[in-house]
């Protein structure tokens, strides 16, 4: 006798050869061909490659600009989350859609825009210029680019489960004589608090690679406002391929981190809410 | 703390959860809102508790006019109907919340806040659980958390929406125990809303019957039982068989049915009939005439439950005997039998 047991839900074998199938071809095989780059380099022309000097700096400003708009967007995407799941007022459902807008659109255009916009004589730009604000050819205008393109990952992370909350927590909270700051901060943020650390984790991951929307807003100015993705593109285009790859397996080693830190805190978290039951 | 409603209204949207409505309940009572879902008996504890804002009219507690207090203020002690506990904190913490909450200026300290939660839990009989998460709880013990809960901050009103709902049978009957016990050692008022009509006429000192959003009695359990003020109220708050028919010959008659009876003016073509008002016979009686075929026996309880056809019913009936009729009758399904009612009920039709 066979031990192993039938399944009964249909179409296992094939779904799952598919899925290995596809993650190969879209996953599996640039990352060898990018492994298979690197090892034409010496382990100290690697390290030569991802320490230049102007690297560098670019990876200070990228950093700074993706953790400037990752901790805007917690906050804005939380205040949009929260109007969105908690009110019913008129138009709600079109400011649900536009929420997803930044994924819609290509990066390129949503640059173009951000860049005309905040400009010395654009619109908002030429109102904040008098006050010595400059945003566009500034970090602040990289910060403004990430944070424009990666706020659906908090929205879209937090809004179910605000919407999921506990029935009548809050309200639990108020009759036993809460405060609503000592409500939200006790009964409701720890609720949300792993969705709001995993789309802020997400969103700062996707900033740190945004190409399109940041050139275009970011002067590209060398040492100062070059970001670790447009450092990429000038290596491919100088053909060094291999110190494109070298950037690239550095940019792609912080993602992974930062996801796997970000999976075992809330496995952790979820187990303790759960009381060691799934 | 005695709990004065007047004029009290709601509507959302189209709909009137409840129309101006009046109800003063005195200090220390335990006060049972019955009614079906939709009867607005949950909007008007909601609008006591301050959850929900009346349209109109006042809300006093005692002398005190609480119709504008918000909930925080109103110091009323709400258990949930899905207890709402605070899954992330532990039994312990889950009491003290309502201490901990307080300003600085009035929290006890830690150490009082840890003998009063403590002392709490022993009288729910939970202290040995104190560290647990809800999850870790079955339903009846999140229950007695839910109330012990509420009671930490010593409310002087004790509200509960379907305290027992989600329970099963055994459960709810040791809690509905265990509460009207706590309810008299405690000596605060207390409000409950069910749809259970057997639980509010055992708990309750009054019982409040809702229904579209209006009040159709309130009444103690036994003078609402035996004396019920309108139909609803009657079918309502049990097993109710009807016999329709026509009047004529000093006879309500229906087919080849009928009953013996003066004429009524308030109902001439209806009476309403409770199970154990009815007696199994193998002969008519000369005061009515209601032929029968058993449909179904259930022989579990008390007394043994009866279903009976005919064609002169629009629904089947149900008919309680007691076990000694029933081991001499021996009612078999599709045994022919014929009924005779001790009593019967009526009402003036139901104006709507």
């Amino acid at each position: 006798m066979s031990t192993r047991s039938a399944r009964v839900l249909p179409g296992f074998s094939l779904s799952l050869g598919v899925t290995l199938l596809f993650v190969s071809l879209i996953l599996l095989l640039p990352m060898t061909s990018l492994i298979g780059q690197l090892s034409t380099l010496s382990w100290s022309q690697y390290w030569a490659a991802i320490t230049d000097p102007r690297l560098i700096a670019s990876y200070k400003v990228t950093l700074l600009a993706a953790l400037a708009a990752s901790l805007f967007n917690a906050l804005f995407g939380l205040l949009m989350a929260w109007v969105l799941a908690r009110y019913t007022f008129p138009g709600k459902r079109i400011l649900d859609a536009l929420m997803d807008l930044p994924f819609a659109l290509p990066t390129a255009v949503a640059g173009i825009t951000l860049a005309t916009l905040y400009s010395r004589n654009g619109a908002v730009g030429s109102l904040l210029d008098p006050l010595g604000i400059e945003i566009a050819y500034t970090w602040l205008g990289i910060a403004l680019a990430m944070a424009f393109t990666s706020v659906p990952f908090v929205v879209r992370t937090v809004q179910p489960v605000l919407e999921d909350l506990p029935g009548h927590a809050d309200e639990a909270a108020l009759t036993l004589g809460a405060s609503n700051l000592y409500a939200f901060r006790r009964v409701i943020l720890p609720h949300i608090w792993p969705a709001i650390v995993t789309g802020t984790g997400l969103s700062f991951a996707r900033s740190l690679g945004e190409f399109g929307a940041v050139i275009f807003i970011a002067g590209n100015m060398p040492y100062r406002t070059e970001v670790v993705s447009l450092m990429m593109a000038t290596r491919l285009e100088e053909y060094d391929y291999a110190g494109a790859a070298a950037i690239a397996s550095l940019v792609m080693l912080v993602s992974l981190l930062l996801l796997l830190a970000i999976n075992l805190w809330q496995g952790r978290f979820y187990r303790r809410l759960h009381g060691g039951r799934h | 703390m005695s709990i004065t409603v007047s004029d009290v209204s709601r509507r959302f949207g189209n709909t009137t959860a409840l129309h101006p409505l009046s109800l003063e309940i005195k200090k220390g009572e335990m006060v049972g809102l019955l009614g079906p879902s939709g009867s607005g008996k949950t909007t008007l504890l909601r609008i006591i508790a301050g959850l929900e804002a009346p349209d109109s009219g006042s809300i006093h507690f005692g002398d005190r006019d609480v119709t504008h207090v918000h909930v925080r203020k109103r110091r009323v002690g709400f258990v949930f109907q899905h207890y709402a506990l605070f899954r992330h904190m532990s039994v312990f913490e889950n009491v003290a919340f309502g201490l901990r909450a307080r300003p600085t200026s009035e929290r006890p300290s830690n150490a009082e806040i840890r003998d009063r939660v403590q002392h709490l839990l022993e009288r729910v009989r939970l202290d040995a659980l104190a560290k647990r998460l809800p999850s870790q709880l079955s339903g009846g013990q999140q229950q007695r958390v839910a109330l012990a809960r509420a009671l930490a901050v010593e409310p002087e009103v004790l509200l509960l929406d379907e305290p027992f709902g989600a329970l099963d049978a055994r459960v709810r009957l040791e809690l509905r125990r265990w509460l009207r016990h706590l309810h008299e050692e405690f000596g605060f008022t207390s409000v409950f809303v069910t749809h259970d009509q057997e639980e509010a006429l055992e708990l309750s000192d009054r019982v409040v019957v809702m229904s579209n959003g209006k009040i159709e009695q309130i009444d103690t359990p036994q003078a609402l039982y035996r004396a019920p003020a309108n139909r609803f109220v009657f079918s309502f708050l049990g097993e109710t068989n009807r016999f329709g028919g026509e009047y004529r010959e000093g006879k309500l008659q229906q087919g080849n049915a009928w009953i013996a009876m003066a004429h009524s003016d308030i109902a001439p073509n209806e009476v309403l009939l409770r199970p154990h008002e009815l007696m199994l016979t193998t002969a008519p009686d000369a005061k009515a005439h209601l032929p029968v075929t058993v449909d179904a026996v259930s022989p579990v309880g008390s007394d043994v439950r009866v279903e009976l056809t005919a064609d002169w019913m629009d629904t089947p009936w149900l008919a309680s005997i007691t076990h000694h009729d029933f081991d001499r009758l021996q009612p078999a399904r599709g045994a022919n039998f014929y009924l005779v009612p001790s009593r019967w009920h009526q009402f003036a039709p139901e104006t709507s």
